[in-house]
C-alpha cells in the first residue's frame, strides 16, 4: 500500500488500523475498541430491546453511573428526586440486562467517566473509543482517538462494535516553552479557544505538541484534550511517551507484563511522523499565558485574569457584538469591569475537566491553613481519587477550610444530579461550560483552574492566583 | 427514520451564535421517555420569560412558528454536549431542516440519524436570508434534498447542499443504518478476530 510510506499523523494512523472499509461515498466503518456508557444511554438500551439486539461485545463496554449520582450518599435513594433516583437505577437494570461490566454508584471504581476510563486502564495508546458524552475527547490524552458520540451512534456500537465516521481534518496546537507559576493546563485551553473561537477546530482533530505537553502530566493533557471539544474540536490527541506508557502500566484493563513490551512498540509507531502534514497550525507561548478567567457564556469568552470584561461594541463582527451584549446582560457585568476582585456567591471544584488527583493537589496547596468566605464544594472524579485525597491528607485541608468534601460525579457541572448554582449565583467553576443556565437555571459561571478557584474561595471573589 | 426527499416550508430564524445544546434543552429534561415527545422542551428556558410563561418575542413562539419546518441558525448551532435529545426536541417539535453556517460535529451527525437535515450555507448568505424574512416572513425555503439543492426565496438562488452521498442515500431513503451494517458482518468479525489476536487485552 503506497500510503503506508507517505508520511502520516498519529489520527490517520489509528484511523487506518481500525478502518474495516470505507464506503465508496466517504464514510469509513470503523472498529470501535472499547465503548463507554453512563447513565444516559438509555435511549441506547431502549432502542436495542425494540430490534431484540443485546449488546455484541459486552467485554468492550464499560459502564459507569456518573452524570446523575448523588454526592452525598451512595445509593439511589440519596439521590436529590425519585426521578433522578430511577435513572440511576434503569442504569443499573441495562448494565446487568446486557451482561455488561459497570462501575455502579456503590462501587470503589465508580466516578466520573472520562476520570475512571485513564484511572482503570480502559484508555489506551492506539485505540478507538467512543461514549454518548461529547467530552470523551478527554480520553485522547493518552494516544488514543477518543470521541463522542450520540445514542444513535451508540447503539450503533453496541449492537455491531463499529461506527460510520468521516475521518476529520488535523490541527496541531503546539505549545512551546515553559508556563509560568499559576498557569495550568486549563488556563492553556481557555487561552486556545479565547485565540481560535468556540467554532474554531470544528470538523478536526486536535493533536496538542510541543514542550509544554512534552513537560505536562498525564493530568494535564487529559485536561487539555478534555476542553477541545469547547474549541468543537470532536477529538484531542497527545502522542504516547515515557509518560503515558508508565501512567498505564499495570492498570486494571490494560496490557499484562507479558503483553507489556509489545504493546510499547506498536505504540511508539503511533507518533505522528515527523514530517506529516497537518491541515492547520496553530501555535502558543507558554510564556505569553496567564491564568484565565471567562467573562461570558461561551468558554470563548476568555481573558487574563489581569483583564477586563471586554466592551461588545468594540468587536468587529456584528453577531459577536450581539452575543456579547447578550452574554453580559445574563452575566449582570458592565463593560470595562475589572474581573480580579468580582464578589462571587459559589466555588466549585470538579468535573472531568478538572478533579483528578493533581487539580485537588493544587487547590489544596492554595487553601492550607486558609478558609473559604463562600460556599465552596470539591466533587472529586472518582471515588479511587477521593480515597486517595483522603490518604493524601487532602481531604483533610478542604475540610478544614471549609469546603463541602463531596462523593464523586459530574454534580455542578452537567447539574444533572441536583447539585445546582442558584439563580443568579455567581460561581468559580473549575468546570468546562460557562453556557446560559448550564449550572442551573439563571446560574453565573465563571470558568478557572483548580488553583483559581480556590484562591477565590478563600478571598470571595475572582483572584489571581499568584497574588495570594 | 422517516425519509426525507424535500420539504417546502416557511422559516423560524433562531438568533444567537454558538446556540449550545443545554440552550436547545436543558440538561434537567434529559431524564423523560421519549414516548413523551421531546418536543414540549425545545429551547425550554430561552423561550420563556422569568416567570416561566412563553416570551411572545422569541421567534419561535410568534404567530405562525409552529407551522414551520424549518429554522435558521448562526454559527456552530448545537456546539457543546452530545445529547441527542437536542435533535429529538426539534424532530418532535416538527421541524426537519435545520439551516446554518456551522453546526457542532456531534450535533450534525444526531441530526443525519433522525432524519433532521442540517444544511450549512455561507454565513453572508445566512444573513441574506435573514434579511429577507425579516422583510418578507411569509416566504418559503425549500430543502430538496433529492436533488442536493436549497431552494431560497426572491432572487436569492439556489445553493448546493453539501452532506456525504453516504447520509444523503440513508436519510433519503429512511434506511436503518443497524441493519445496513449488518450486511458487512463477515468483514466485520474477520477484522475483529485478527485484532483481538494481537490485543488480547482488548476483551479480557
Amino acid at each position: 500500500m503506497a500510503h503506508m510510506n507517505a508520511p502520516r499523523t498519529m489520527l490517520a494512523k489509528i484511523w487506518d488500523e481500525h478502518e474495516i472499509l470505507r464506503h465508496p461515498s466517504g464514510p469509513s466503518l470503523l472498529y470501535i475498541d472499547r465503548d463507554m456508557i453512563h447513565e444516559g444511554s438509555f435511549h441506547a438500551f431502549a432502542d436495542l430491546k425494540r430490534r431484540g439486539l443485546k449488546p455484541r461485545r459486552p467485554k468492550q463496554i464499560f459502564g459507569v453511573a456518573d452524570h446523575y449520582v448523588p454526592t452525598l450518599g451512595r445509593t439511589s435513594k440519596d439521590a436529590a428526586s425519585p426521578a433522578i433516583a430511577r435513572m440511576i437505577d434503569t442504569f443499573d437494570e441495562n448494565m446487568e440486562w446486557g451482561g455488561v461490566r459497570h462501575f455502579g454508584l456503590s462501587s470503589r471504581s465508580q466516578g466520573i467517566v472520562h476520570v475512571v476510563a485513564p484511572e482503570q486502564g480502559i484508555t489506551l495508546p492506539g485505540l478507538t473509543i467512543v461514549c454518548s458524552d461529547s467530552h470523551t475527547s478527554t480520553q485522547g490524552a493518552l494516544g488514543a482517538i477518543a470521541f463522542g458520540i450520540g445514542q444513535s451512534e451508540n447503539a450503533h456500537v453496541l449492537a455491531t462494535q463499529t461506527v460510520w465516521q468521516l475521518r476529520p481534518k488535523t490541527m496541531r496546537v503546539t505549545i512551546n516553552g515553559t508556563l509560568g507559576q499559576g498557569v495550568t493546563a486549563k488556563d492553556v485551553m481557555l487561552a486556545l479557544i479565547a485565540k481560535i473561537g468556540a467554532a474554531g477546530a470544528g470538523g478536526h482533530a486536535i493533536e496538542f505538541a510541543g514542550q509544554v505537553v512534552r513537560d505536562m502530566s498525564i493530568e494535564g493533557r487529559l485536561t487539555l484534550c478534555n476542553m477541545s471539544i469547547e474549541a468543537a474540536a470532536r477529538f484531542g490527541m497527545v502522542a504516547p511517551d515515557e509518560t503515558t506508557f508508565a501512567y498505564v502500566r499495570g492498570r486494571n484493563f490494560a496490557p499484562n507484563e507479558q503483553e507489556w513490551d509489545a504493546a510499547v512498540n506498536h505504540w511508539r509507531q503511533l507518533v505522528s511522523d515527523a514530517d506529516a502534514v497537518f491541515d492547520r497550525e496553530v501555535v502558543l507561548e507558554g510564556a505569553d499565558i496567564a491564568p484565565m478567567v471567562t467573562w461570558g457564556t461561551s468558554p470563548e469568552d476568555a481573558v487574563s485574569i489581569e483583564g477586563r470584561v471586554p466592551d461588545p461594541s468594540t468587536f468587529d463582527n456584528a453577531d459577536k457584538r450581539k452575543a456579547a451584549t447578550k452574554s453580559l446582560e445574563y452575566m449582570e457585568l458592565a463593560p470595562g469591569t475589572e474581573l480580579s476582585g468580582l464578589k462571587l456567591d459559589k466555588v466549585f471544584i470538579g468535573s472531568c475537566t478538572n478533579s483528578r488527583i493533581e487539580d485537588l493537589r493544587a487547590a489544596a496547596a492554595i487553601l492550607k491553613g486558609r478558609k473559604a468566605k463562600i460556599q465552596a464544594i470539591v466533587v472529586p472524579g472518582s471515588t479511587q481519587v477521593k480515597e486517595q485525597a483522603e490518604a493524601e491528607g487532602i481531604a483533610a485541608i478542604f475540610r478544614e477550610a471549609g469546603f463541602e468534601w463531596r462523593d464523586s460525579g459530574c454534580s455542578m457541572c452537567a447539574a444533572m444530579n441536583g447539585d445546582v448554582v442558584g439563580p443568579g449565583e455567581r460561581c468559580a467553576s473549575t468546570s468546562n461550560r460557562n453556557f446560559v443556565g448550564r449550572q442551573g437555571p439563571g446560574a453565573r459561571t465563571h470558568l478557572v483552574s483548580p488553583a483559581m478557584a480556590a484562591a477565590a474561595a478563600i478571598t470571595g471573589c475572582l483572584t489571581d492566583v499568584r497574588r495570594v | 427514520m422517516k425519509a426525507f426527499t424535500k420539504e417546502t416550508s416557511t422559516v423560524v430564524a433562531v438568533p444567537g451564535v454558538n446556540c449550545d445544546t443545554d440552550q436547545i434543552i436543558p440538561g434537567r429534561f434529559l431524564k423523560a421517555d421519549r414516548a413523551q415527545g421531546y418536543g414540549q422542551f425545545l429551547f425550554h428556558d430561552i423561550r420563556r420569560d422569568e416567570a416561566g410563561e412563553l416570551d411572545p418575542a422569541f421567534p419561535l413562539n410568534r404567530e405562525g412558528a409552529e407551522r414551520s419546518t424549518i429554522l435558521l441558525v448562526e454559527d456552530n448551532f448545537g456546539c457543546g454536549s452530545s445529547r441527542e435529545g437536542a435533535v429529538y426536541a426539534l424532530v418532535d417539535h416538527g421541524i426537519r431542516a435545520v439551516i446554518g453556517p456551522s453546526f457542532g460535529d456531534i450535533f450534525f451527525n444526531n441530526a443525519l440519524k433522525n432524519g433532521l437535515v442540517p444544511v450549512r450555507l455561507s454565513a453572508e448568505q445566512c444573513d441574506g436570508l435573514a434579511d429577507y424574512l425579516a422583510r418578507f416572513p411569509d416566504a418559503e425555503v425549500t430543502v430538496d434534498l433529492e436533488n442536493a439543492q436549497l431552494v431560497l426565496p426572491g432572487n436569492l438562488r439556489r445553493h448546493p447542499i453539501v452532506i456525504d452521498a453516504f447520509a444523503r442515500e440513508c436519510i433519503l431513503q429512511g434506511l436503518d443504518e443497524i441493519e445496513m451494517t449488518f450486511t458487512y458482518m463477515e468483514k466485520i468479525k474477520a477484522f475483529e478476530t485478527e485484532r483481538m489476536a494481537s490485543h488480547a487485552w482488548l476483551a479480557r
